[in-house]
């Protein structure tokens, strides 16, 4: 038997177990829920979650709200990416910049961006600008500080070696700093919409505006709906699995992989 | 961040500067009266609100609740998730069984599970505590996974050649190879437990805690003690960081010369 196929057959293996562990967890669920030890209302059997998950899908409920959350998600990352990123170069370059921003990110940075909800809701009222808001200070700072590092972690030895080459400050720039820095930036990327993910989440149910995943969740428990609850939380989970996945995957392919800055292709 | 041959008065005074521009920028801003005062108090009414809530052991009370809050949940993750970490290194039953339930659980924002939590456990601690110590579960298991698989073979094997027992394994090689990545888990959960202990203490209607005061005092427009419960959070958070988890790896990392 030959290396390949041996591990193929692990895989298999794997993937056979883990669809196991998946089929008889979800039987336990069922069993526990059918046993009727539990009120219906709030333990819904996952046929019923299927169904509600699928009206709601049908009937376009769901889709709206997705695109409410994703639309604050998508701004105030679009908002925060041309703040972070500069920022986080200009400080990785000069001294100055680094002296200045550095002690101000560090000391603003543990603090939960849920924090700011309350005071958010006072000074913008209810509604979109604070979730797009608190999306854009939680996606803020991993951006900055990957940035900032980033820049930081460029070999110096690429920079002289592409300085005695004769090139200028934007050539360096643009050919060195930004290529030697992009997988820290993907990184930050990614970790930015992580946590703007949890975020928007939040601020959606305290900010109470009415459209969003995080609302429908929050107003589901109103009616003890746990079936609606469980649905989007199904959905919350797709959609955060599909843009680590897909987005963030075939950009890291398109941009880092290709220029040969990450060798090793995981997943 | 000392660089060499500066003095640190130098260093104080750089690092004071940025907070000092802010600072009064923020004042001038609260007395031209751009904003009303009510919404945006300058800073000495921040100060204000901070020095009577502690003097009057209402801010005490707060802190204390949710400190103990966030302990008893992150013990609860923390001892689980080392455990079930842990077991999906060592044996490859577990990891088949658990990974594919935590890679399941782990993409959904731990938030959005509050409102169910809620609904299964009531309103109250009891929530705000498995909420917390269910979402920081994650990055521990996750943590001690990859360390417990990334000590290196040859040390596994030759303890065992030299007769260690299972015991001694787990406790000489595996435990301390482990540590560092354990230590990474450890930090990212208690993180994850504090983003997220102020948003539930928010939701889920406890009668004490920073998070429901801040939520409350909006309520009644007040801003002062809202900015002063805003700052407590960071310098808490700041201080679980620094003080908390720079000295345990200290101690034991840096000590057993698995890292520098």
């Amino acid at each position: 038997m030959t290396a390949a196929t041996k591990a193929g057959m692990e895989r298999a293996t794997s993937a056979y177990r883990a669809g196991l562990t998946l089929l008889i967890a979800a039987a336990c669920y069922e069993a526990v829920a059918r046993s009727g030890v539990f009120p219906s209302a709030l333990l819904p059997t996952l046929p019923k979650i299927a169904s509600t998950l699928w009206a709601l899908l049908l009937d376009g409920t769901m889709l709206e709200h997705a695109g409410f959350t994703m639309y604050r998600v998508l701004f105030g990352l679009a908002l925060a990416v041309p703040v972070a990123l500069p920022l986080g170069i200009l400080m990785g370059r000069f001294r100055p910049v680094e002296n200045f921003f550095l002690p101000l990110a560090s000391a603003l940075m543990p603090i939960p961006s849920l924090a700011w909800v309350p005071v958010f809701i006072l000074w913008f009222g209810l509604g979109n600008t604070v979730a797009i808001l608190i999306v854009f200070y939680a996606a803020l700072f991993p951006m900055l500080l990957n940035a900032w590092s980033g820049v930081r972690a460029v070999n110096p030895l690429w920079l002289r070696a592409a300085g005695a080459m004769g090139a200028d400050e934007r050539a360096l720039f643009w050919k060195v700093i930004i290529p030697g820095t992009s997988p820290f930036i993907i990184t930050g990327l990614r970790q930015a919409f992580l946590r703007a993910w949890i975020a928007v989440v939040g601020a959606e149910m305290l900010a109470a505006s009415d459209w969003g995943l995080g609302w429908v969740i929050f107003d589901a428990k109103e009616f003890l709906n746990a079936d609606v609850m469980l649905a989007a939380l199904a959905v919350i989970g797709a959609i955060g699995f599909l843009f680590e996945r897909l987005v963030f995957g075939s950009l890291e392919r398109a941009t880092v992989m290709r220029w040969g800055m990450v060798r090793t292709a995981k997943g | 961040m000392a660089r060499h041959g500066e003095s640190r008065w130098r260093i104080i005074a750089r690092t004071a500067f940025p907070f000092l521009v802010v600072g009064i920028a923020w004042e001038i801003t609260a007395h031209l009266g751009v904003f009303p005062r009510k919404l945006f108090p300058p800073l000495e009414e921040v100060a204000a609100a901070f020095v009577r809530l502690t003097a009057s052991g209402v801010l005490p009370h707060h802190v204390l609740d949710t400190l103990v809050r966030l302990l008893a949940g992150f013990a609860l993750a923390a001892a689980a998730g080392i455990a079930t970490g842990f077991a999906m290194g060592r044996s490859r039953r577990a990891e088949d069984v658990f990974l594919p339930l935590i890679s399941i659980g782990a993409p959904i924002p731990g938030l959005a599970y509050a409102p169910l939590f809620l609904l299964w456990f009531g309103l109250g601690n009891m929530t705000a505590v498995l909420l917390v110590a269910f979402v920081s579960a994650f990055p521990i298991v996750f943590n001690t996974w990859t360390g417990v698989k990334a000590v290196k073979e040859i040390w596994v094997r030759s303890a065992q050649a030299m007769g260690a027992d299972d015991r001694r394994l787990l406790h000489y090689v595996i435990l301390p190879g482990a540590l560092p990545y354990v230590l990474t888990g450890l930090r990212l959960g208690l993180a994850q437990a504090w983003r997220i202990l102020v948003g539930v203490e928010m939701l889920a209607a406890v009668s004490w805690g920073l998070g429901w005061m801040i939520f409350g005092a909006r309520e009644f427009l007040n801003t002062d003690v809202m900015l002063a419960g805003v700052a407590v959070i960071g310098a808490i958070g700041l201080a679980l960081e620094k003080l908390v988890f720079q000295r345990l790896e200290q101690y034991t990392v840096v000590r057993w010369g698995m890292m520098s």
